[in-house]
């Protein structure tokens, strides 16, 4: 799926409201007998939705299916004589073992903070980058430049160039305001992981925040103005509201991509201090461990926890776009 | 109405959404266990042979030489896969899990190979080796012999191997009026990496980036000189053994009291840069830093002594690794594999890297012939007869103080080790940024062990 599939599905029930024509209805409002024309060409179409619908099930189910089956299974790729089925095994290991729960809350706690700070960061920029100035075309592409370097260049550019304790920039930089050397990564690796994070994701928050920047009306902005609200009060009421929809659009995009980061953490932390994160945990149980079966099972624990998050945050948030949507 | 029904219809649009994303992402994890298949070759008439290799400086030369090969036997053509050193293991370890026959010669390291050996998966070289005079397999290092064989069978030969000694920055020591001695103990060395410890110098430069390989390579060779183990003869953790606790609480404070900063991101790399620019008084590791610390682009080529690995309990304490080929069994053109084994680990192909390419590009540590060869001693006399001596004092079936119930120094060769290795590294990290102490870890680390070793039993 690619991201502007999603934008698209996810956007449209937002502005559906506002301007598109009512959506064709799915219910028949009552059993009106169909012709025999109507009936054929009712049946053409069906066939032809057929291939469709198998496509779909055989890529998106398989995968899925299969592994289920490996987590029942008690499979180490060096000891190939002792694959079996394990029954319910694995899943107790994932939720005894510990490594489950503590691997939850460094998920939450870095995509969290990435998003936030990167949000924030974001709308400042957006901010900046929306009014009218000479070089705003260049400036907006120099500011993007981040989101569009792949994660595992930018993670090796902050462990050696940035973050490295004894030639990193960032070092050099508190050393001449009298800060003594930071071990980054030894002191604080979930900071040092969300830094890199919210580089990364700053430009994409600031991108779909100065969308919606751009989308509001001048008129809006200079009545209130007219009206006696300074630019404070008309960002805090008129504007923030106005961004609220991006804003959502934009955590949750942000949310899904940041769930599955894995190259910094593999690159600079390799799992230390409260950075070992889902996506990481998964692939050290089967590739450092060798597990397959177990990795199987957290795979299948992480899909579903994924889903029901997910629905959870994604009918919250369609809820209050459609209230927004239907304000006046 | 119209909101209730567009909810709907959207409700199921989404809920095709997510599973499509959270599945595909399952799929990818599942396309990765998959093995591929594949590389079937005939027995007769030309052969191409696949080799898996580490994409290593020395492995480099082995594909720029393999014209030779070619051209003496014109029936058979090799082809390399050169890949970095964890994508190898995993590609290779699938392959040969899965039987999945893609490769005719893998490069393995001396962990995996009593592994796979046991497991039937590599083709027992011994008799091979023996039947051809020229091969002359006695030559081969005995402890690298040592650690490839599982019960009399010979199932890798070394293409270049690697012990651990202790480099010293020559200038710093004069400069400070200390003399290192050729068998320092790790108590004379903390010693001295906390009097040229500086600001801007570290007194030693010591691996502590998690991993089984990196920060557990040297961790575990100061724990068996400390007399610990991580299992006893009967295969019973020994995890948090008062030697054991000893030895790690020795490591990381010297790293916190003289070695450099931000431990966490330091391997063998970090350290190597770290030393030959001269920001490091000390560093303890694999032989083969030597070659780069010696070369061009080293601000400290020619002022760098090699010493002994420091040690307490034990006269020796140098690690043995060696990179190796070998044939799985699921090969079809084992016979064609064996030639071009048995060339790229002879003298012939030492000689051959010797002439063309330099002495100093010899792949070391595998023939002892090769440390009696003037021209490559000449290369490299500031650390080649050190290294040999390390190699051969070294002795992988008793490292430590007391006896343990497997071949090999600074790993375990069970297939939990790594797994092992990696989680008590990680908890390590803790130790480094003082946010858990050296015995909650341990702890945690014996009850990991210990399911380790049950294992075996």
């Amino acid at each position: 799926m690619t991201a502007p599939d999603l934008i698209r599905t996810v956007a449209e029930p937002g502005h559906g409201p506002a301007h598109a024509a009512p959506p064709t209805s799915v219910r028949r409002p009552a059993k009106t007998p169909l012709t025999g024309g109507q009936k054929k060409a009712l049946r053409l179409a069906r066939t032809l939705v057929w291939p469709a619908i198998v496509v779909a099930i055989l890529v998106t189910q398989i995968p899925f299916l299969v592994t289920i089956y490996y987590s029942f299974q008690n499979w180490n790729l060096m000891r190939p004589g002792s694959r079996g089925f394990a029954g319910f095994d694995n899943y107790v290991t994932v939720f005894t073992g510990g490594a489950f729960m503590q691997s939850l809350s460094a998920t939450v706690v870095i995509t969290g903070s990435s998003i936030v700070l990167s949000v924030l960061f974001g709308l400042g920029i957006a901010l900046l980058l929306n009014r009218k100035f000479f070089g705003q075309g260049l400036a907006r592409t120099l500011v993007i430049t981040p989101f569009l370097m792949m994660p595992a260049a930018a993670a090796l550019i902050f462990k050696w160039s940035m973050l490295d304790a004894n030639v990193g920039m960032v070092n050099w930089g508190l050393s001449t305001l009298g800060v003594d050397p930071v071990q980054w990564n030894t002191d604080f690796p979930a900071l040092t992981v969300i830094m890199v994070l919210t580089w990364q994701y700053t430009p994409f928050m600031m991108l779909i925040l100065l969308a919606g920047l751009q989308s509001q009306s001048k008129e809006t902005l200079e009545a209130a103005s007219v009206d006696g609200a300074g630019p404070i009060r008309s960002f805090l009421h008129m504007t923030l509201p106005h961004l609220r929809q991006y804003i959502e659009l934009a955590v949750l995009l942000g949310g899904i991509m940041l769930l599955q980061v894995f190259d910094p953490i593999a690159i600079m932390t390799r799992g230390t201090g409260g950075t070992k994160t889902l996506s990481y945990l998964l692939y050290e149980r089967a590739f450092v461990g060798l597990e397959i079966g177990e990795a199987a099972a957290y795979g299948v624990i992480t899909v579903l926890l994924t889903i029901i998050v997910a629905s959870v945050a994604l009918r919250l948030l369609f809820k209050i776009f459609s209230n927004e949507g239907a304000k006046p | 109405m119209k909101r209730f029904e567009m909810t709907k219809s959207y409700s199921m649009k989404k809920r095709l959404v997510l599973s499509a994303v959270a599945f595909s992402s399952v799929g990818v994890l599942l396309a990765g266990c998959s093995g591929a298949g594949g590389g079937a070759q005939q027995a007769d008439g030309p052969v191409t042979l696949t080799l898996a290799t580490v994409n290593n400086p020395q492995m480099k030369d082995m594909e720029e030489l393999k014209g030779a090969f070619e051209d003496s036997h014109p029936d058979i053509t090799v082809d390399f896969v050169a890949m970095e050193e964890n994508d190898l293991r995993d590609a290779v370890t699938k392959d040969v899990a899965t039987q999945g026959g893609q490769y005719d010669i893998v490069t393995v390291g001396s962990y995996e190979v009593p592994i796979w050996g046991q497991n039937d998966w590599l083709v027992d070289l011994g008799p091979l080796a023996e039947a051809d005079p020229a091969y002359n397999v006695d030559d081969l290092l005995p402890p690298v012999r040592a650690a490839l064989t599982v019960d009399d069978s010979l199932f890798a030969v070394p293409f270049y191997g690697e012990s651990s000694f202790l480099m010293y920055n020559k200038d710093m020591f004069a400069a400070a009026g200390l003399t290192m001695p050729t068998n320092p103990t790790w108590d004379e060395v903390a010693g001295f990496a906390r009097t040229l410890k500086t600001d801007d110098v570290a007194g030693i430069c010591l691996r502590g980036k998690p991993g089984w390989g990196e920060l557990f390579a040297p961790l575990t060779t100061v724990v068996q000189t400390f007399g610990g183990s991580w299992f006893d003869e009967g295969w019973n953790a020994e995890v948090n053994s008062p030697e054991f606790a000893e030895a790690v609480q020795f490591y990381t404070d010297l790293v916190k009291d003289a070695g450099e900063a931000d431990p966490v991101s330091t391997g063998f790399t970090e350290c190597l840069n770290l030393f030959s620019q001269g920001n490091a008084a000390m560093w303890y590791d694999a032989t083969s830093a030597a070659g780069p610390l010696e070369s061009e682009t080293s601000a400290v080529a020619g002022k760098v002594g090699y010493v002994h690995a420091p040690v307490k309990e034990t006269k020796e304490s140098g690690w043995l690794w060696a990179w190796n080929l070998a044939i799985p069994n699921t090969s079809k053109s084992q016979d064609a594999a064996w030639e071009f084994v048995s060339w790229a680990t002879s003298t012939e192909y030492i000689d051959l890297v010797g002439t063309t390419l330099g002495w100093e590009r010899v792949p070391p540590g595998s023939r002892t012939s090769t440390y009696e060869n003037e021209n490559y001693l000449a290369a490299a006399e500031a650390f080649a007869p050190i290294t040999k001596d390390i190699m051969l004092a070294v002795n992988p079936t008793q490292p430590g103080v007391n006896p343990q119930p497997w071949v090999g120094i600074q790993y375990v060769t069970v297939p939990e080790f790594q797994d092992l290795g990696n989680q008590v590294s990680q908890d390590i990290a803790d130790v480094f940024a003082g946010r858990d102490t050296v015995k909650n870890v341990l702890d945690k680390g014996q009850e990991l062990a210990q399911q380790a070793g049950d294992a075996q039993k």
